[in-house]
């Protein structure tokens, strides 16, 4: 009974919520499309939402902190603007291009977090103004269109793998990066940085009075952010191509699938697994979308019907009475 | 009119099961002021709460008027026409104070807010105070404490109330403000308003009160008129003895040894002339009423406010400790006051916030101390039903652990303790003096605060007592309540 | 920054106004160096028709925002209204009556949602805001393939007439911002609005109902929404789903920052807002007469609205100050 019970609880546990919510969107999936579990077109799903899984962790480390990054799109964008007209077709200069990008996803971030914890400034304006700096500079730096192509080798991360693998076909690149990242973003969440970040979220005040860099943090978890967006840019943009609106409102889509995986805007609750299991739930119900024949024109209607659902089911969870006392008298 | 204004028979309260108030007896007639006096813990609070609707008595009776009235929420109770006017005060810094006065009871004409009407009426309101000062078209928040205290009183008068609970009210005074409060007090007492003046300032309460009511450990002791009793019998009337006042004693092999902790001249704009040592092995008491200065020597020592004169120096080397981290690298730890809003991150396991100060400070962080971190927790009696749970679902006593434990985590050699026992229930408190007591036998320096005076007598085997900012004198730890009472209220020696 | 002037301190709104002076001053001066006149009729008729869409968005959302609320969705409430009135109005000028009220109606309703949501439901309204644009976004786009209805020329007048250089909607603009400040200032549930932003615990405790407080903040937000739609609609001839696009929300918000009110709530006020949003227009008009590229003008919003929030963001600190017990250099 008890254990029926500690199972209840855990279920509606907003964490666990999003991983029965990946269930049951890919029973839905499976319902209606049995096949979609055979190796390759598992494997070109994976591929796909590789993207928003990793910019989901990037996103976590920035709002399990107590802050929002909406620069993140704009930042996609222009990264995958930038990888065309440097690389301008020329295979030779790849690697110095990714550098490139992956200093200017660091700068990115480093700039909003220093903004925003040295200025004060919320991080909602910060990152917002940033938006339009990136949307403006990008557009302006091109004259409009993007110009310029990507080389084959830049192309190979978000649409290559390796190949001829028994039953899977194709294990894409883009899903190992994910794996890869993934794995790395659980692990960092453990160390003393990810540590420090959680309790920062939670109570600033404690963490900065038991001796934490509480600013560093959050400017570190914001250059994490802005280096998300680099690897979904180079994915992004070997998978569809060169274009300026590749990230055009990503970073809501982003934060939808962070809040989705149960972790609270405001900061110190959630794990970067359910935020990352979050970005799958979306990718999923795209995918389920598609099969139902959803017009695509409607799929952010129900996008949108299922987040607020889900954040309101997750307040009402959070506002029940906890099931220990938690008061303590406090006479003078 | 007949009959009291107020009569509170029986009131108890307990919170957690552990009994704040039982049988607690309150009457005020109109136009009194009326002192409710006691020690930190006694239930003076509570009791205001009470009457002021925040928390409800499990059992007693409250009459208004010769009418039976049960509060359940703080506008119940200012309906009835009993305001309270909170150390936290309730306005809102962006509006003015005829605003505030108004607030949720803007005076209309035809459907609108009339503005002139609440201006004018916050005038008279004011004027009627005695206070000529005060704008009503000033902005609340660029106003001084004693301002907004008036603003606070002022929105108390307009809702009608015939009985003003003041909590501490002079606890931020300047002293010429406190002669504004007197004058104000005067003029309520003329236009009939009684006040409920929770204070334990011994001056105030023979100069401005009536009749005084004392409580000690949630039980009345007496309500006399303030003409019939002499300061020094109200003293004896609210320390006494205790019943469960027991401290374990010095272990055995705790040796005093060298000074760890020396503050020569320390100041800021707070506190002044302050000069203490604390010795490794050695127990060092800071006494002093609230808002004395005892908190904000902690939070210099510890680099929060850090001190803007003299100089500190631990175990002989001078040091310059300007945020909370060169404290922590210095060996310093402080559990702090409030363990809510400072201490603890509430939605993070006990693990998470047991390892925290470690997590933050490379310096301090070892393998070898992390791997301690269950054994310190377990140590301390700890009650969780594991390390992965959330502190919040814990009760105070065991939170206190946690916070405790973090600091011990990081070995330091120097441990400030501010009100470490506030708000916890008594074997909480049982071990955690034990811990103290053991904290001083490994040779740490321990400097403890507390307002409730038995504690700091009951275990420091030095107390510096402090009043408005200084030290007023150093006392040897057998000292009785009544001495450190004395230099407490600025009285001086016996 | 070190320095402190000597003296009252200005207001944040007289501020704000003074540096809209700043603005026109140092545009005026570069348009005149590169040859031009800043004050010119059709510059000031440019400048004004550019305050008036923002202008309506903006005021709606100074309401929000002084609850500590936020409307995300105000952009899709804008193009929904649009096709709303062309759709009703059907060509027919005794239609507009009707359209109109629908107007009102379909965009009070949607401010209604978002208020009961955030505020009954507990949903963070950054999520129940975005959630309902997404909503309304499935539903134009999947409704709407292009442009709907038809707006008879008499309303058409609202788009284009002009007293002098006066364009009636920015007309019509200011009055509502001027009925906006009076209902701030004279009505209860305005006035509270302050409380519910600046102290939701204290407004309770003063017997302030806060949840409709909040509620009503958003239904007129919706409403201006729904007069930015009407606009909208006067504009282009017919009704625009594509209008949502522009992304609206994000200058409206930028224009609330830009005049002083704080983004949580509590502190500014709509005559700021009105000056945020022609600082805005005077740049966008300065930019354009000096034919500077039109993206330099989003890099330029994004660099002013965190520079505003920073000099604000300082001004708050200076004021919590503890008043000292010992002065400084005292001797002890």
């Amino acid at each position: 009974m008890t254990r029926a019970r500690e199972l209840l609880a855990r279920a509606t546990n907003p964490t666990a919520t999003v991983f029965i919510l990946l269930v049951l969107v890919f029973a839905a999936v499976f319902a209606m499309n049995p096949g979609f579990f055979a190796g390759p077109s598992l494997m070109a799903f994976l591929k796909q939402a590789a993207p928003l899984v990793i910019l989901a962790a990037g996103q976590y480390f920035v709002i399990v902190s107590g802050n929002f990054d909406l620069s993140v799109g704009a930042l996609v964008g222009a990264q995958v603007v930038i990888a065309a007209r440097l690389i301008d077709g020329e295979e030779s200069r790849t690697v110095p291009v990714l550098i490139v990008m992956a200093l200017f996803g660091i700068a990115v971030g480093l700039v909003n977090g220093l903004i925003t914890t040295a200025l004060k400034v919320q991080s909602f304006i910060t990152t917002l103004g940033m938006l339009l700096v990136l949307y403006g500079a990008i557009r302006l730096w091109t004259g409009g269109a993007p110009t310029g192509s990507l080389s084959e080798a830049f192309r190979v991360p978000g649409r290559m793998g390796i190949e001829d693998v028994p039953v899977l076909g194709q294990i894409p690149w883009a899903l190992l990066i994910m794996v890869a990242l993934g794995a790395g973003a659980v692990l960092l969440m453990r160390t003393r940085f990810g540590r420090i970040l959680l309790a920062a979220g939670d109570n600033e005040r404690a963490a900065a009075l038991s001796g934490a860099r509480v600013d560093t943090a959050r400017t570190l978890a914001f250059v994490l952010s802005g280096l998300s967006a680099t690897v979904a840019g180079v994915l992004i943009g070997g998978f569809a191509g060169v274009s300026a609106q590749v990230g055009d409102g990503l970073e809501f889509t982003v934060i939808t699938a962070v809040v989705l995986g149960g972790v609270v805007l405001g900061g110190g609750r959630g794990s970067v697994l359910a935020a990352m299991a979050g970005a799958l739930v979306i990718e999923g119900l795209f995918t389920l979308f598609n099969q139902m024949a959803l017009p695509a024109t409607l799929r952010p209607a129900v996008q949108g019907a299922i987040i607020i659902a889900a954040v309101a089911y997750a307040a009402r969870a959070r506002a029940r009475p906890v099931p220990t006392a938690t008061a303590t008298p406090t006479p003078s | 009119m007949t009959g009291p204004l107020l009569a509170m028979r029986g009131i108890d309260k307990a919170f957690l099961g552990v009994p704040v108030l039982s049988a607690v007896d309150l009457t005020m007639e109109p136009g009194e002021v009326h002192a409710l006096v006691g020690e930190n813990g006694a239930g003076k609070s509570t009791l205001m709460k009470i009457l002021a609707g925040v928390h409800t008595a499990d059992a007693g009776t409250i009459e208004l008027d010769g009418r039976a009235v049960s509060f359940t929420h703080p506008l119940q109770a200012q309906q009835a026409g009993v305001a309270s006017v909170f150390q936290e005060f309730n306005l809102l810094p962006e509006l003015t104070v005829a605003e505030n006065v108004h607030l949720g009871r803007e005076p209309k004409r035809r459907m609108l807010i009339d503005r002139r009407a609440m201006t004018e009426s916050t005038a008279a309101v004011l004027a009627d105070l005695g206070v000529e000062d005060l704008s009503p078209a000033a902005k609340v928040g660029t106003l001084s404490v004693a301002h907004q205290q008036i603003t606070e009183i002022a929105k108390a008068l307009s809702q009608g109330a015939d009985l003003i609970c003041m909590d501490e009210p002079t606890a931020a005074l300047a002293d010429a403000e406190v002669e504004l409060l007197y004058r104000l007090i005067g003029r309520l007492r003329e236009r009939g308003t009684a006040v409920l003046y929770v204070s334990h300032r011994l001056k105030e309460i023979f100069d401005l009160c009536d009749r005084i009511t004392v409580l000690k450990d949630g039980r009345l002791v007496d309500t006399t008129a303030a003409a019939d009793i002499t300061p020094d019998d109200l003293v004896a009337k609210m320390v006494g003895r205790r019943i469960e006042a027991q401290f374990p004693d010095r272990l055995p092999g705790t040796e005093t040894g060298e000074v760890r902790l020396r503050i020569t001249g320390g100041g800021n704009d707070r506190v002044d002339a302050i000069d203490l040592e604390v010795r490794a092995g050695e127990i060092v008491g800071l006494a002093g009423l609230q808002g004395s200065g005892r908190t904000e020597i902690a939070e210099a020592v510890f680099g929060i406010a850090p001190f803007t004169r003299g100089s500190i120096e631990v175990d002989g080397a001078p040091i310059r400790i300007t945020k909370p981290r060169k404290a922590i690298n210095a060996g310093i730890a402080l559990v702090t006051e409030d363990r809510k809003a400072q201490g603890l991150a509430l939605r993070q396991s006990v693990r998470a916030n047991a390892r925290m100060v470690l997590d933050a400070n490379a310096r301090v962080h070892s393998r070898a101390r992390l791997a301690r971190v269950s054994g310190l927790l377990s140590s301390l009696d700890l009650v969780a039903r594991g390390e992965d749970q959330e502190v919040r679902f814990l009760s105070g006593g065991n939170q206190q652990k946690v916070v405790v434990a973090k600091w011990l985590a990081a070995e330091p050699g120097i441990i400030v303790l501010d009100e470490p026992t506030r708000g916890i229930d008594v074997g909480a408190k049982h071990k955690l003096y034990s811990v103290i007591r053991e904290l001083a036998a490994e040779g740490l320096a321990v400097l403890l605060i507390a307002s409730e005076l038995i504690e700091v007598i009951g275990l420091a085997d030095r107390i510096a007592v402090l009043h408005d900012g200084r030290i007023a004198a150093e006392l040897p730890g057998g000292a009785t309540e009544q001495q450190v009472m004395a230099y407490a209220t600025g009285r001086g020696p016996e | 920054m070190t320095q402190r002037l000597a003296g009252p301190r200005l207001g944040t709104t007289a501020l704000i106004y003074l540096a809209l002076a700043g603005v026109l001053v140092v545009g005026g001066a570069a348009v005149a160096m590169d040859g031009g006149n800043l004050f010119a009729t059709a510059n000031l008729v440019d400048m004004l028709t550019r305050t008036s869409l923002t202008g309506f968005l903006a005021i709606g959302m100074t309401l929000v925002i002084l609850c500590r609320s936020l409307d995300l969705s105000v952009g899709y409430t804008a193009a929904l209204s649009s096709l709303v009135a062309a759709t009703t109005m059907d060509g027919q000028a005794g239609n507009v009556p009707l359209a109109v009220a629908a107007v009102l109606l379909v965009s009070g309703f949607v401010g209604a949602f978002n208020g009961a949501v955030t505020a009954y439901l507990g949903v963070n309204p950054f999520i129940t805001t975005l959630g309902t644009g997404l909503i309304i976004k499935g539903y134009l786009d999947t409704q709407y393939k292009g442009p709907a209805g038809d707006v008879p020329a008499v309303f058409q007048q609202f788009g284009y007439t002009r007293i002098g250089p006066v364009p009636v909607s920015a007309l019509v603009m200011l009055l509502v911002a001027a009925a906006a400040i009076w209902f701030l200032r004279s009505t209860r549930i305005g006035h509270h609005m302050y409380a519910v932003g600046g102290d939701a615990d204290v407004a309770r405790m003063s017997g302030i109902r806060t949840g409709r407080t909040l509620l009503v903040a958003h239904i007129l937000c919706g409403m201006t929404a729904g007069a930015a739609g009407l606009l909208l609609a006067a504009r282009f001839g017919t009704g625009s789903a594509e209008a949502y696009t522009n992304l609206y929300e994000l200058d409206a918000i930028a224009a609330v920052v830009l005049g002083g009110t704080l983004l949580l709530g509590g502190k500014g006020g709509v005559a700021g807002t009105v000056a945020g949003v022609a600082i805005l227009a005077v740049l966008d008009t300065v930019f354009n007469v000096l034919q500077i590229d039109p993206f330099a003008k989003d890099v330029l919003r994004g660099v002013v609205i965190i520079a505003a929030v920073a000099i604000y963001a300082r001004r708050q600190l200076d004021r919590h100050a503890r008043r000292p017990r010992f002065a400084e250099g005292r001797a002890s």
